[in-house]
């Protein structure tokens, strides 16, 4: 008991002040790309061929963030000419073609299903889904359960049965061996419910795209509402796309 | 051994100095190697024009290779020798459409089409959803009852399906069936352009990105002879260290967790991410994803890193030391870690269990020893002292290897200090690898031995890009930690190993 309550003072509170207050992330993180729209065309041709994701359009210098996987070669390559990436974190999108960006996005709050913030905002109950995620954007799911984010604090939880949730959150390039057990999933959870894209693989099949065994896109299968971008997800981007979209 | 070359990890040799011994020959080699305390890295078939070729990379306190033609059939070695090549047996079946002759439990790996066209050996078609065509394992009896769990399991987990006979409360035989997570990486690797084989190679299994990526970037490194910077290696290192102790925190945390003790749980959650954060400050990205590329890093450490690296171990080490206290001298959660899940030492070496999973279990191989890379060899070792093979060892080998890596690190930073100037990072470019080639390279990640091997063709392009995940090894073990053990013993049990799904399935 002692033990306890010595660690106990020894931790004290962590919780994140985050939204309340701003948080800001090291300066190496890579965040939502600054793009100049007036660089060289052979800087962005440079950037676009070392992209392992091919994810950027050289003719309309835009950058697909639904492929990135913000690995920073092309900021690298280009010397910071074409793309550099900033510390924002706020990345969610509720169209998949606002992912396709010249590095502004539309503000995720004003594009959020108004019916979707009356019925959840108060209580989102999620399932989480792993259809081949690599268990990166699985664990920084998990994270924000910590002391840290602590995001039962929001009325968001991650539930262990479809039928005691509001929406289900994938994540990976959706396997061939677990198309169907996603897609019973989302069957046995009731309607009205939600539909989360988490990380490039589930968006576009992420580094596995090309693959026979993967699906690599969730929206053919499933509506999706929101997109969150990354491999993976930082967890306040997770945390942003979830306050903004519900709350 | 007579038949066995001896090859060194990460060394690039001419594939025409693998002894090809006729395949009487090759099983025997084989067998009499394990049968006298040698292991197996790697076991795998490749296609050479219009023939099959098996190879295997051994172990004992050194390293061989041996190869060997063969029909469609083979002698299946897992009955008559030892367990150790079951699931590289059925793995080659699948991939490949070769029967082992004579396996015990001949059944897919993963589900999915051979890659040769050849008939299928298990009768599948794959026109239906996974499991297909395959019986479980199951014991008959009125008392006994059958309990089915997964793909989708409760948590933020991956999926995997788990199959318990049960007599009562009492497990008698647990079967995991995986695949679920099959994204064909080694099938895709070979025609690729090099520019994406890291990129994968981070995501083979997310949790051990830096890992996996440091085996596949010293294959390309041997492959084209590209030389690393001494600091381009410590820094390496130090992400190594950094991802071991980020998983075996978070671990330790969540076995807490399981026995209903919160305040380590919540202790240890926090102070896993500070851990991905460092990763962070190394690279920008939690998991390290990004960081390691052929002939070096993509980012160097400079002062401020160094400083911010510093100041975090030394807050934070008193504080783990604390927290492992608590844990490990809470009566309840000893009586929950103590004679779960045991696995005996002579079970562990049939298995051949790697990693902390072994060692846990009196195993003492540890491959930052045995063959070691980057700076691992002007580095000191950890011994285990509790090696019962219980959830307690497992729990407790890892305690231990977080103290020794958080001093590893210390080490590491220290020798850094003088290169700091110097040195130099590299960008991701495409390198001409040498061909008709042959390379092996192994690494300690924080489960245990990863390998990855590589073959070339005449031209210098992939060939045959073989990956293997130290839980190909140890999934088997969990199995046999069930064993009579009581049902809701299983997450603690598999928490204490928690094995990749992803870098099981590939």
């Amino acid at each position: 008991m002692l033990k306890i309550i010595r660690n106990k003072l020894e931790q004290g509170c962590k919780t994140t002040a985050y939204p309340k207050e701003p948080i800001s992330l090291y300066r190496r993180y890579r965040g939502l790309p600054v793009i100049d729209k007036n660089c060289h065309t052979d800087i962005v041709s440079r950037c676009a061929a070392i992209c392992p994701q091919d994810c950027i359009d050289s003719a309309d210098k835009t950058i697909d963030l639904g492929r990135c996987t913000f690995c920073g070669h092309c900021e690298t390559a280009g010397n910071g000419g074409f793309v550099r990436f900033s510390q924002n974190f706020e990345m969610g999108a509720a169209d998949r073609q606002d992912l396709i960006t010249d590095g502004t996005l539309p503000i995720l709050a004003a594009h959020a299903k108004q019916h979707f913030k009356k019925l959840f905002g108060r209580s989102l109950q999620l399932r989480q889904v792993s259809a081949a995620g690599c268990n990166s954007c699985e664990a920084d799911t998990n994270v924000l359960n910590t002391p840290f984010f602590d995001l039962s604090r929001f009325g968001i939880d991650f539930v262990a049965s479809p039928r005691h949730a509001d929406g289900i959150h994938v994540t990976g390039p959706i396997s061939r061996n677990m198309k169907q057990a996603l897609l019973d999933t989302y069957d046995a959870v009731p309607s009205p419910k939600v539909v989360i894209a988490s990380g490039c693989c589930s968006i576009s099949g992420g580094p596995f795209y090309g693959s026979e065994e993967i699906v690599g896109d969730l929206s053919s299968l499933l509506p999706v509402d929101l997109y969150i971008p990354g491999c993976p997800p930082h967890p306040l981007t997770t945390l942003h796309a979830l306050l903004s979209y519900f709350k | 051994m007579d038949n066995l070359l001896e090859i060194q990890n990460g060394i690039a040799i001419s594939r025409a100095s693998v002894p090809q011994v006729p395949s009487d020959v090759f099983f025997k080699s084989l067998s009499e190697f394990v049968k006298n305390e040698g292991y197996i890295v790697q076991f795998f078939a490749y296609q050479e024009e219009r023939s099959y070729r098996l190879l295997a990379v051994v172990r004992n306190t050194r390293l061989f290779v041996i190869g060997t033609e063969v029909g469609k059939t083979f002698r299946s070695l897992t009955g008559a020798v030892s367990e150790k090549f079951h699931l590289f047996e059925r793995e080659i079946a699948e991939q490949f459409g070769l029967k082992p002759d004579g396996h015990p439990w001949l059944k897919m790996v993963r589900y999915h089409k051979n890659y040769t066209g050849e008939k299928d050996v298990f009768g599948n078609h794959y026109q239906d959803d996974i499991p297909g065509n395959y019986p479980y394992f199951t014991v008959e009896g009125e008392s006994i009852h059958e309990v089915a769990v997964g793909p989708v399991h409760a948590g933020i987990i991956e999926p995997g399906h788990f199959r318990f006979q049960c007599a009562g409360e009492e497990v008698l035989h647990l079967e995991i069936q995986l695949g679920y997570q099959h994204r064909g990486i080694e099938k895709m690797l070979p025609d690729l352009p090099q520019k994406r084989l890291p990129i994968i190679g981070e995501s083979i299994a997310g949790d051990t990105s830096i890992g996996h990526n440091l085996c596949l970037c010293q294959a390309l490194e041997a492959l084209a002879d590209i030389p690393v910077d001494r600091g381009a290696s410590i820094i390496r290192t130090i992400a190594l260290e950094l991802e071991r102790i980020a998983n075996h925190i978070g671990d330790l945390g969540a076995l807490s967790g399981d026995v209903a003790f919160n305040p380590p749980a919540a202790y240890f959650g926090r102070i896993r991410g500070d851990f991905l954060n460092l990763l962070q400050v190394l690279c920008g990205n939690r998991f390290g994803k990004s960081l390691v590329r052929p002939g070096g890093v993509t980012q160097v450490i400079g002062e401020e890193q160094l400083r911010i690296i510093r100041e975090k171990l030394t807050e934070i080490t008193p504080e783990i030391e604390h927290v492992c206290d608590l844990l490990f001298t809470a009566h309840t959660v000893q009586a929950r870690f103590e004679h779960t899940g045991t696995v005996t030492e002579a079970m562990a070496k049939d298995l051949g269990l790697v990693g902390f999973a072994g060692r846990a279990c009196g195993i003492a191989y540890d491959a930052r020893i045995s063959f070691p890379t980057e700076c691992y060899a002007e580095l000191p070792g950890n011994s285990n002292h509790v090696t019962n093979g219980d959830v307690n060892s497992r729990a407790t080998v890892r305690r231990e290897e977080v103290m020794h890596s958080l001093k590893l690190i210390g080490l590491l930073l220290d020798k850094y200090e003088v290169f700091m100037d110097s040195l130099i990072a590299v960008q991701m470019r495409d390198h001409d690898l040498k061909p008709d080639a042959f390379v092996v390279t192994i690494n300690e990640g924080w489960r245990g031995e990863i390998s990855h091997c590589l073959l070339t063709d005449g031209k210098g392009k992939l060939q045959r890009y073989k990956i293997k995940d130290p839980s190909f090894h140890n999934w088997t073990g969990l199995a046999m930690s069930l064993r009579n053990q009581e049902i809701s013993d299983f997450p603690l049990c598999n928490k204490s190993y928690n094995l990749s799904y992803c870098g099981f399935d590939l």
